[in-house]
């Protein structure tokens, strides 16, 4: 129990003192998290709302795979990327295996499904006449897509908190492709992998506790947007 | 701003924070990828030699800490440029199939049996390591670390030349590093073999006691290898040789010898220089 309370105030200690390996470290996280989140909404929400909306043959099939892909495991992500990278994989000269671009890569992987299924999810639940309405009452196509997404806020922004929460807490990925180097590549969750390793329980507690905080700041920041009343 | 603006808008800014995160220029004199075990990088010897490197040549240097069966493999298939492992057997068939070259010995130190102190199996009393061995496969638990690692096949080795079935064995594998697999073993109360470094390094958070060491047969001796350019493509072989020179020079074989020597009133390793093996 001593040790739980005495890393707790060492990792306050660590966090107040504004130490420079700390705060670099969730700066990274956030930038590649975020990166890997900003891409897969860009790719996820089109797809996502084709899914909910267009009917087709494969679709169920492909809503079951979307399914799937968001229960893979990130671990298994991370392999796939890096057998993709690696210097003897077939992208192997693009040189991008132990960099942030391939961690954006293999979190992109883990977070696009999740979109396309929220997204899907929440434009499903939209009345279906609602766009041939839009468009009767006079709505150009981007002001229907607009008024859409609007409609669909609770669930596009869980689709995004959903994205950023798998990506940002996941280790065997960005481990994997990322290879955790010092400075570089290491995000919070690498960092409390190593500092565990090496018997620092204190800084793993304050990476912890800055990666619930980070977490917790941007959750919350969606959730206000997302329970706001509609103009 | 219109939901058009915003749908150009992102994928651009996407794109920026991609191009920003890249970096680099042609100017660079280069970047190599060190596969390494995890005792070198979890004692914290590398973070003290590769910014000096670093800092000297301007070569960046990408520690990828795994076990050493990892690090010859990724060595074979050229996705490193230079390994630092501690496996001579495991080494000895990549050096004679070409995949690496310019081998040396960079250091050594030595593996210990550890357990928990009230020693169970009474491990400190036996003659030599054969019979310590025999002791705690007949008394004590035992924790592996099962990731064809160097000290994992090290291990393996050792019930062997005791005559020991290991799978016969109430024996633990954990499938992770040096770090992890002490505190396993400390929590377990159960022995395991260490490489003294890690040990040392951890030895304060750690209920563990060591009860076998000197042996011949634990001498742990650490290569550096270059991947060979001839056999893989995008080996960048200038700087990964300059590191391995690097590691040689006296400065640094002194650094090696001094690494947190006086936290622990004794090195953690013993460079090639001065090693019993021999230099070469």
């Amino acid at each position: 129990m001593e040790a739980i309370w005495d890393g707790l105030v060492e990792a306050f200690r660590l966090i107040g003192s504004g130490d420079g390996d700390l705060f670099s470290i969730a700066g990274r996280t956030l930038l590649v998290s975020g990166s890997a989140t900003a891409l897969a909404m860009v790719v996820g929400v089109p797809l996502g709302y084709l899914l909910g909306r267009a009917r087709f043959p494969a679709r169920t099939l492909i809503l079951a795979g979307v399914g799937t892909g968001m229960g893979m495991p990130p671990v298994v992500a991370g392999l796939i990327i890096w057998l993709l990278l690696v210097r003897s994989g077939p992208f192997g000269g693009f040189e991008l295996i132990y960099t942030k671009q391939a961690m954006i890569i293999a979190q992109f992987l883990i977070a696009t499904p999740l979109v396309i299924a929220f997204t899907a999810a929440s434009i499903q639940s939209l009345p279906a006449r609602l766009p041939d309405l839009l468009t009767v009452l006079g709505a150009g196509r981007l002001r229907t897509l607009w008024l859409l997404a609007k409609e669909a806020r609770l669930g596009l922004l869980a689709a995004v908190m959903a994205g950023f929460g798998a990506v940002v807490s996941e280790v065997g990925a960005s481990m994997a492709v990322g290879g955790n180097l010092a400075g570089d590549t290491r995000v919070l969750t690498t960092a409390i992998v190593t500092e565990t390793s090496r018997a620092d329980t204190e800084r793993a507690i304050a990476y912890g506790l800055v990666l619930l905080a980070m977490a917790f700041a941007i959750v919350a920041v969606l959730t206000v947007v997302q329970q706001r009343s509609p103009r | 701003m219109s939901l058009a603006r915003r749908l150009l808008v992102l994928p651009a800014l996407c794109a920026l924070v991609f191009a920003a995160a890249c970096g680099g220029s042609d100017d660079d004199p280069g970047t190599i990828i060190l596969a390494t075990t995890t005792s070198t990088y979890d004692s914290g010897l590398l973070d003290e030699l590769v910014p000096r490197f670093e800092e000297r040549t301007g070569i960046t240097v990408k520690v990828i800490a795994v076990g050493t069966g990892a690090a010859l493999r990724m060595a074979g298939e050229g996705n490193a440029d230079a390994v630092l492992v501690h496996a001579p057997e495991a080494e000895a068939p990549y050096v004679a199939s070409g995949d690496l070259v310019s081998s040396r010995l960079v250091m050594t130190n030595d593996f210990v049996i550890v357990g928990p102190p009230d020693d169970p199996a009474r491990a400190a009393s036996a003659s030599d390591l054969p019979a310590a061995l025999a002791a705690i496969a007949a008394d004590g638990r035992f924790v592996s670390r099962g990731d064809d690692s160097g000290t994992h096949k090290r291990e393996l080795a050792l019930w062997g030349t005791a005559g020991i079935d290991p799978s016969a064995l109430p024996r633990e594998e954990t499938g992770q590093g040096m770090g992890a697999t002490l505190t396993i073993a400390s929590e377990r109360r159960a022995y395991t073999l260490t490489d003294r470094a890690t040990y040392l390094a951890l030895r304060d958070v750690l209920d563990l006691t060591v009860f076998v060491e000197g042996d011949a047969s634990l001498l742990n001796p650490y290569h550096v290898h270059v991947v060979n350019p001839d056999r893989h493509d995008g080996v960048a072989a200038e700087q990964a040789e300059a590191f391995a020179a690097f590691l040689l020079e006296p400065a640094t074989q002194a650094l090696i010898g001094r690494f947190r020597a006086e936290e622990f009133g004794r090195s953690l390793f013993t460079p090639a220089l001065e090693s019993p093996v021999g230099g070469g």
